[in-house]
């Protein structure tokens, strides 16, 4: 073999290791491994490149993508990431440390995660918050396993039809295996449905319900009746919402729920197709001990100074086993630190402005849609944000094609056959005018 | 490292910012919605000066330690160097931008990305398919488990709802067959610490839906009776899953897929050298064999005749979807970086460099430290504890345990090892070096713990009270549990 830039081992190295060992060969630490399953061969592979010719080709990749403006939301919003935060992100103190076992030399990541919990508490307004789950759709999961945990004798979880499609999928995915019964919610002029809410609590199996604060269609729900509704129910009442907005719309502690669950990408994480963002799950105190994920706690060390530790692991999976909360095993540390960075950035008066511009640009765009005569409301009296659907009176596959060939992606098609359009701060006036130009010509 | 006290909230002032937007002016403003949806609740986030955020994360920074800072012998945590190239690949800008419901030929780049990984990750495991989608480890064995259950419903077979697990196993392995509605069923380990195949046999039976093991196990031995153990499962028509935390020893070596497992997850955190940022975004693909294509969860990438890639949404036969998109490809691009970077020639050796790393430190470390199995051990091996604690020093009561030892390496700029785990043992170290440290590296920490093991010797209430050079000394963790303090400003009474 020749030398490798990430193995430091020098052929007199391997033979000094080899005779500590007291074995002849690297191929002598695996006599325990049957012969027949020993690979012998060359890996399908291609040959090993240099980091040049590494750039190169993932440029060539990158290459062979599209760069679109994106004005579609439905869970991953094209919101502004202030240069801090990667820079922030990119030290190797924070970006190569491994779960903070280790509370003595690791309050770094301790303290942002305390941090990342008291901001989540100050967005959701509820008492407790874990330090961050997968990604909003498998937070909603754990969070319908969690209704289940603190009621007795339920077996069934409602979910509206409002939230967004993947979310429904996931959940539903969940269930399926752990073996709870999911029902939809209906939804009256887009939004859901206070009447069908109580006839499904009337059959008494109900564990807990999920209803999302911005929903599929854009609105911004009203869940006026919602939280007496569900307690009296025995349930509980579980929000999906966008943590960005919440420094605006009315909270979930302010409707009386019971658990605040959603996704952290809309505090500046860059769509990157995807992932990763970061879940949160917040919650009541009397709900602490159900709450799955790590959780950090301040204390003292032995000399009186302020310190963080994980804490609460009784709940978890390497105490607990079988019976934890949850399987979850670490959080998404690295971006609790970008939504940590980016709210202390932007504070109060930032995500103000940044919800005006959107919630600006959004009505602004919305408004001058329905000019052209292409488009129909479809929900003409509910209030929305930043988001918002509309029913198309073109074909849409040509109004995508044109768009898609001028640079937009926008008035992607929903499940209902509506088209789906986002607006966010990013966005300016000029560049809403062209995206309206271009489909005046449709 | 130095100690620094500060929260983000204590370096707040009204009226500081922190962030500078364009000004977007419109008619329509927030003012005109309904106050009933509006928020009311005063917001206490921070206000705070760009200046500030950086110094505090900065001064916050330096109270961490990363692999860049030292050698980090955490076993089952694989903490191998993270090269920075990978860094510079996942923050090219056209990466970050792009939309996960963009059209299919907006993002053909991208998608062969992930295609190519898939057969790569194929071409290491002997697995003949990947999803890249499960977020976690403990992600892709959920992940994993599902796509065993939604196999035996296929087949009409609704009565296999026990998953076999070894005593020896990770935690989260249990725990994801209970969160995929499997009941545990354990299965002992022997004095040699391998798995009990005549114990084994007395579990199968066709309620039996799987067994998870992971090859070498957490006491870093290989399972040598593989073959057997693939044949009694199969033979009772359960299927193996591997879990792939303790993949790193085989790269180039043997393949999963080989040993009749068919299905495994990856920890690319782990085996592929993307960082583990604090304790995520990790990412844990899951392989499986051929008959169990159809069952993979969506969304997925597919390879079309003419070359080009489209996503598959949905699939009636699939588990189902577990994640909001397309999983972190953030951390794909990363993982497949290093792939290319290595190539086949170089990444055989990763894993033979691994196990001769951890071979040399136990072989090093055992005239002062417990080593109950003797064996050759691969990636990592388990110590139980001091061979003289310093308990018969007159007037120490109690000797220094692994706690102890594992907390005055933090003095001397090492990671402490993984300690109490696996529960095989009372007092575990389990120590991982990885292919990336150099003989030098390994003989500076292995004269540590021999400096270690002689104070504990002769005093061992020194290493009771360490550690003595880190930014704090050891925290109370009773009362944070008792009294828990979970957000700036709580009052300890939140219970």
């Amino acid at each position: 073999m020749g030398a490798f830039s990430y193995f430091p081992h020098t052929e007199e190295d391997i033979r000094k290791m080899l005779e500590r060992i007291g074995v002849n060969s690297m191929d002598d630490l695996y006599a325990d491994v049957p012969k027949k399953f020993l690979y012998d061969r060359e890996y399908d592979l291609p040959d090993a490149l240099s980091e040049q010719e590494v750039r190169d080709y993932f440029s060539s990749l990158d290459q062979m993508n599209t760069r679109l403006k994106v004005f579609v939301g439905l869970g991953a919003y094209d919101h502004y990431t202030p240069s801090v935060v990667p820079y922030i992100l990119s030290r190797s103190e924070y970006l190569t440390a491994y779960t903070p076992y280790q509370a003595e030399i690791s309050q770094g990541t301790l303290r942002y995660i305390f941090e990342f919990q008291s901001i989540i508490c100050e967005l959701t307004g509820m008492d407790v918050s874990n330090a961050s789950m997968y990604d909003g759709a498998t937070a909603a999961a754990e969070a319908a396993v969690m209704s289940l945990h603190c009621t007795k004798k339920k077996s069934r979880v409602l979910l509206s039809s409002t939230l967004l499609p993947n979310v429904i999928k996931v959940v539903r995915t969940y269930a399926k295996f752990r073996g709870y019964e999911i029902s939809l919610l209906a939804a009256e002029q887009g939004q859901t449905s206070l009447a069908a809410l109580q006839k499904e609590l009337e059959q008494g199996d109900v564990a807990g319900v999920i209803v999302p604060e911005l929903n599929r269609y854009g609105i911004i729900e009203d869940f006026t009746g919602f939280a007496e509704a569900i307690h009296g129910a025995g349930a509980l009442a579980i929000e999906y919402c966008d943590p960005s907005s919440l420094a605006v719309l009315r909270t979930p502690a302010e409707w009386d729920f019971d658990v605040a669950v959603g996704d952290g990408q809309s505090l500046g994480i860059p769509l990157c197709y995807g992932g990763p963002y970061v879940g949160f799950m917040a919650c009541r105190k009397e709900y602490l001990r159900k709450l799955p994920g790590r959780i950090v706690g301040e204390t003292k060390d032995a000399e009186g100074k302020r310190c963080f530790v994980l804490t609460l692991q009784a709940r978890e999976q390497h105490i607990k086993r079988e019976r934890a909360t949850s399987n979850i095993c670490s959080n998404q540390s690295l971006m609790t630190l970008f939504v940590t960075v980016y709210t202390s950035l932007m504070g109060p008066q930032g995500l103000y402005d940044v919800n005006n511009a959107s919630y600006g640009g959004a009505h602004y765009l919305h408004d001058r849609l329905l000019r052209t005569g292409k488009f129909e409301e479809v929900f003409p009296d509910r209030p929305f944000l930043k988001e918002f659907v509309l029913r198309p009176s073109c074909a849409v596959a040509d109004l995508q094609k044109k768009l898609l060939d001028a640079g937009y992606f926008a008035a992607l098609e929903t499940e209902e056959g509506y088209v789906s359009f986002c607006v966010t701060e990013k966005h300016s006036k000029e560049e809403i005018d062209a995206l309206v130009e271009l489909i005046k010509e449709v | 490292m130095r100690y620094y006290d500060k929260l983000i909230f204590e370096c707040s002032k009204k009226g500081r910012r922190g962030y500078s937007l364009p000004v977007r002016k419109y008619e329509r403003t927030l003012k005109e919605l309904t106050a009933s949806l509006c928020r009311t609740l005063a917001l206490g986030l921070p206000e705070v000066s760009e200046v500030d955020v950086v110094r505090h994360y900065t001064n916050l920074s330096q109270m961490n330690f990363g692999v860049d800072t030292g050698f980090y012998p955490l076993g089952s945590c694989t903490m191998k160097y993270n090269p920075k190239i990978n860094e510079e690949i996942a923050a090219m800008p056209g990466f970050q931008a792009l939309h996960p419901l963009q059209p299919a030929e907006t993002v053909q780049g991208t998608l062969r990305i992930c295609y190519e990984l898939e057969q790569s990750l194929a071409a290491i495991t002997g697995m003949a398919h990947f999803t890249l989608n499960p977020c976690a480890g403990a992600h892709g064995e959920l992940t994993g488990l599902m796509i065993m259950r939604q196999y035996h419903m296929s087949r009409g077979d609704f009565k296999r709802t026990k998953v076999i697990v070894p005593d020896s196993a990770h935690g989260t392995n249990p725990a994801s067959a209970a969160a995929c509605g499997l009941d545990v069923v354990v299965v002992k380990s022997k004095e040699n610490g391998l798995i009990d195949v005549e114990a084994l046999k007395q579990l199968l039976n066709d309620e039996v839906a799987g067994i998870m093991m992971t090859n070498p196990n957490t006491l870093g031995l290989f399972e040598s009776e593989i073959d057997a153990i693939a044949r009694l499962v199969h033979g009772c028509g359960g299927l193996l899953y591997y879990d792939g935390a303790n993949m790193n020893p085989l790269l180039g070596v043997v393949r999963p897929g080989d040993m009749g497992f068919d299905i495994m997850h990856l920890n690319l955190h782990k085996t592929f050298s993307t960082p583990h940022g604090g304790g995520g975004p990790g990412s844990g693909p899951v392989g499986v064999c051929e008959r169990l294509l159809k069952h993979l969860p969506t969304p997925r990438v597919e390879k079309l005749q003419d070359g080009t890639f489209t996503v598959l949404h949905e699939n009636e036969e699939s588990a189902g979807q577990v994640s909001a998109f397309n999983g972190h490809f953030g951390i794909l691009l990363r993982a497949y970086s290093y792939i290319l970077m290595l190539g086949k020639q170089n990444l055989k050796y990763a894993g033979r460099f691994a196990t001769l790393s951890a071979n040399y430190i136990k072989e090093s470390l055992k005239d002062c430290y417990k080593l109950p199995i003797p064996s050759i051990c691969k990636h990592e091996f388990v110590f139980d504890g001091l061979i003289d604690d310093g308990s018969k020093v007159a007037g120490e009561g109690n000797g220094a345990t692994t706690l102890d030892v594992a907390k005055r390496l933090l003095d001397f700029g090492y990671h402490a090892p993984t300690i109490y785990f696996p529960l095989l043992f009372h007092q575990s170290i389990m120590i991982e070096p990885t292919e990336t440290e150099s003989l030098e590296t390994m003989d500076d920490f292995i004269e540590v713990m021999r400096k270690i093991a002689a104070e504990a010797a002769t005093n061992p209430s020194y290493l009771k009270s360490a550690p003595h050079n880190a930014p704090i000394r050891r925290p109370d963790e009773t009362t944070a549990a008792r009294q828990p303090i979970l957000k700036y400003a709580d009052e300890a009474s939140v219970n």
